[in-house]
């Protein structure tokens, strides 16, 4: 039945284009042969499916220069670990290195330190390996579903995904180098470059005690392969359990620093307000800000779409992923009632507290008639997905609780 | 020997509670090259075309603006003067009103 129903679901949400001679302006054919519904709410939500950029199949085209590529939703039914061509990409800058030479990459450590660091990719594979699953979410991932709209990359849910990180931790790096009494934050630069030349070069900081703690890593793999380019080839920061704007792409320099980062990148921009979920109204003034930081918990349906028809009278199955966020989930709840009755969904295989989980629960859609089935993950911690959305003028860390309108007949 | 075992029992725990595995041998790392696809997608005409294009997609490409939602005229005018002061995209004063004019006309509200 699944098999059958996603396949009607994909009929209505993929319209084929018979060619690409009605758009104007096609060079390369293999982009805008197919596209795709988000849906978001006043549009536009249509995107072309692409596959040309280099690494990477089937994404959803956001924007070409710099690319912003969106993971097409239905990669997350298919497992917890979401493969490296279909990962989601985002840059910040069009100038972005794509010839890299193994050989001659550096990663310099230096600024608040004893001893400057200049290390090749042998220095580090060198060193003793560490390895984790951990989602990596674009801190404006759903953002084109933000009442009212806001600008900025307007992703569906695709813009995050979850791997298996392998690499070297942080703080055996930042040892070797030894951090010098009154180091506040470390800061993580890579190869990318702004097109125009003052422009602010793409930067973030973390505190020095959350940078030695163990879990940040820095990752020359990734689900067992080593980083597609534009995933950040040939090392990534994996800030586990933090927003994927940390997790610096192509990672070549490292600087201690001995007063706090005020770069734009970290006082101005991937700001929140400093307030529950991150909400405010709009119009709001005077809300106070600070840097995001800690993923929150969010759950999602893979396997039913909006508009879905189920049989009356008989089990239906409901499956999809979840994660807690900067901790590990503890439960996850399906409602298909909109939420006025819910039953414990079933875990998956528990791949570590910053993973993806899998989760499925049974219903028996009883008559006929309209259903609004929802899910709910609530972490460790116990933080649970809201019942509202929350707004900010970022479109930051929507984690509202996901709502699928299905009906039974 | 009894201390032995101990110890090993206590690294077999431990190994077991961490959620952190030693991963594999790591594999070398091979050096890439890589194209990155042209843009393909254009502005479509309006008044002000040719201020947004010139200015716009110096450093992104048009599926930025044609991904948007309609925005009120007050949202494109501090849409473009952040691409002005903080990615210091190089527009001058007068060019501004035909690029505001512009991304209003095409994703202002209907």
């Amino acid at each position: 039945m699944d098999r059958v129903m996603r396949a009607a679901l994909s009929r209505r949400n993929l319209l084929r284009y018979a060619g690409v001679g009605g758009l104007a302006g096609l060079a390369t054919p293999s982009l805008a042969q197919t596209t795709i519904r988000l849906p978001l709410p006043g549009g536009p939500d249509e995107r072309a499916i692409t596959t040309a950029f280099p690494q990477k199949g089937a994404m959803v085209l956001q924007r070409t220069r710099p690319p912003l590529l969106e993971t097409p939703f239905e990669v997350f039914d298919k497992g917890v670990f979401t493969p490296n061509d279909q990962f989601f990409v985002r840059w910040h800058w069009a100038i972005i290195p794509t010839s890299v030479d193994a050989d001659q990459f550096r990663l310099n450590v230096h600024g608040h330190v004893d001893k400057p660091l200049s290390l090749s990719l042998k220095d580090i594979l060198a060193l003793p390996p560490l390895e984790y699953a951990a989602v990596n979410e674009c801190s404006g991932n759903s953002r084109g579903f933000f009442q009212p709209r806001v600008a900025g990359g307007e992703w569906g849910n695709g813009a995050m995904g979850n791997a298996r990180w392998a690499g070297v931790s942080l703080k055996s790096i930042l040892d070797q180098a030894g951090i010098k009494a009154g180091a506040v934050q470390v800061r993580f630069n890579g190869m990318d470059q702004p097109v125009v030349p003052d422009g602010p070069d793409f930067m973030k900081s973390i505190s020095v005690d959350h940078a030695r703690d163990g879990e940040v890593m820095i990752a020359y793999r990734m689900n067992g392969e080593q980083l597609p380019l534009l995933n950040g080839f040939p090392l990534r920061l994996v800030v586990p359990g933090w927003y994927a704007t940390y997790w610096v792409k192509m990672l070549n320099d490292i600087e201690v620093l001995d007063s706090p980062d005020t770069n734009f990148w970290m006082k101005t921009a991937y700001t929140i307000p400093d307030t529950p979920h991150a909400d405010m109204k709009p119009g709001q003034t005077g809300v106070p800000m600070v840097p995001i930081n800690k993923l929150n918990p969010r759950s999602f349906i893979t396997n039913i779409n909006a508009g879905a028809s189920l049989p009356v009278g008989k089990p239906a199955e409901a499956r999809g992923i979840a994660f807690g966020g900067y901790d590990g989930v503890k439960a996850v709840d399906f409602s298909s009632d909109g939420g006025k009755t819910w039953q414990a969904a079933q875990l998956g295989n528990d791949e570590g507290k910053y993973s993806f989980r899998q989760w499925h629960a049974q219903f028996t859609p009883a008559v006929k008639g309209d259903y609004t089935l929802m899910v709910r993950c609530t972490n460790a911690s116990g933080e649970a997905q809201p019942s509202e959305p929350n707004w900010n003028p970022s479109g930051f860390m929507r984690n509202v609780i996901e709502s699928t309108q299905v009906s039974a007949a | 020997m009894k201390r032995r075992i101990l110890l090993s029992a206590l690294i077999a725990a431990a190994a077991m509670a961490s959620p952190f595995a030693q991963a594999d041998a790591p594999i070398a790392l091979k050096s890439v090259d890589v194209t990155l696809p042209g843009d393909t997608r254009q502005l479509p005409s309006g008044p002000g075309l040719e201020a947004a294009q010139n200015h716009c997609l110096a450093c992104h490409s048009a599926g930025m603006i044609l991904t948007q939602p309609r925005l009120p005229r007050a949202s494109w005018e501090a849409e473009v003067a952040k691409m002005r002061n903080v990615y210091k995209a190089p527009v001058d004063d007068k060019d501004v009103p035909a690029i505001v004019d512009y991304l209003t006309a095409i994703k202002g509200p209907k």
